[in-house]
């Protein structure tokens, strides 16, 4: 058995990259997340609620983080439009 | 001044309570003073790693509900002179252990004299393992390679750098260290397990040591003997090394690569 074993481990798919790709990503992500004042989902979801009522925007169109730049903090909200049309109609 | 390490993971069943065990162990055979507290209230099992369990009396809820004095709690452990364990309460009520009650039991124990204070958490970052690493100086994080396993000791990373008294009190911020458990050198080499190299580069956190997969493990708990008593054992010596390590020696690090075994052996061992 540890023969053949032996062949077979060279067309093994490499699990540990993907869960290290996975792992990069997620953590990343969540670390951003944590860094952020607690308010932070409730006032990007608030926004959201505004600006729905003039423009028909969705949930990732909208994107609010903090940032350091030197000594400051900065809160940076970025709204995707929709074409000019779709508004119109 | 007695130091508080906390030993914590986030994530269940990674080897928390076995590392507690092995270090608070392995610093009072280097002859210093030192007592283990089991933070799991509700949930004891310390006292089972370290084999005292039928020694149980008075718990850390009692003295911090004032019902039993310190010196009546402590357990003296029989093998290792310098060791005592402060076993969890097994009540229901997780609200017992109160900032006040813990702190006021961390500065009776240093007042006692203890060069340590090793703090066992609970899984978890409920209040019982925010009231386990609230106080600490020195943090083990415990991970398993393993992806649920890292992506916990980050956020507890995150807490510990974020909710920690020294975090709270803008000190100088807890200093963290890193035990891969369970780690399995020729799994990594057949690429389905996380490197100790992929798990550094993300959590970005020193490096205690790494401890290898190993069946003495299960069986020094099945009797009750710290597995760093096991000086034949992988794991054991490798729980000497993380504690000499942290301790100042400045050893290489061990069990991070596969033996190489003759080619024979290696085809039909």
């Amino acid at each position: 058995m540890r023969l053949l074993d032996y062949f077979k481990s060279t067309r093994n798919i490499n699990t540990a990259s993907t869960a290290k790709d996975r792992l990069q990503v997620i953590i990343a992500h969540e670390r951003q997340a944590m860094r952020g004042p607690d308010f932070l989902p409730a006032l990007r979801r608030d926004i959201l609620e505004v600006i729905k009522k003039y423009i028909p925007v969705s949930e990732n169109q909208l994107d609010l983080h903090v940032e350091q730049e030197g000594g400051y903090e900065v809160l940076e909200l970025n709204v995707t439009l929709p074409d000019e049309e779709k508004i119109a109609s | 001044m007695s130091k508080i390490i906390v030993v914590t993971s986030g994530k269940g069943g990674v080897g928390k309570t076995t590392t507690a065990a092995a270090i608070a162990t392995g610093l009072a055979q280097k002859g210093h003073m030192t007592v283990v507290i089991d933070f799991d209230v509700g949930l004891r099992n310390l006292d089972l790693i370290l084999g005292c369990e039928r020694r149980v009396v008075y718990d850390f809820v009692n003295i911090i509900k004032d019902e039993a004095r310190l010196s009546q709690a402590l357990i003296k452990d029989k093998r290792t002179d310098n060791l005592y364990i402060l076993p969890a309460s097994q009540t229901r009520d997780k609200d017992a252990l109160t900032h006040e009650g813990v702190e006021s039991v961390l500065n009776d124990l240093q007042e006692q004299g203890f060069d340590y204070i090793v703090c066992d958490s609970p899984a978890g970052i409920e209040h019982g393992a925010l009231m386990a690493l609230y106080f600490a100086d020195e943090a083990f994080v415990v991970s398993n390679p393993e992806v649920s396993s890292v992506r916990d000791s980050d956020r507890i990373l995150g807490i510990l750098q974020s909710r920690s008294r020294r975090a709270e009190n803008g000190g100088d911020p807890v200093k963290e260290h890193l035990i891969l458990t369970r780690y399995d050198p020729q799994r990594v080499d057949n690429g389905d397990m996380l490197s100790v190299d992929d798990i550094l580069e993300i959590l970005a956190v020193p490096l205690l040591g790494v401890v290898p997969e190993s069946k003495s493990v299960l069986q020094s708990s099945n009797s009750g003997v710290p597995i760093i008593l096991d000086e034949l054992s992988p794991a054991g010596q490798a729980y000497q090394d993380i504690v000499s390590r942290f301790l100042g020696e400045d050893l290489p690090h061990r069990f991070m690569h596969v033996e190489k075994k003759p080619l024979l052996r290696r085809l039909f061992g």
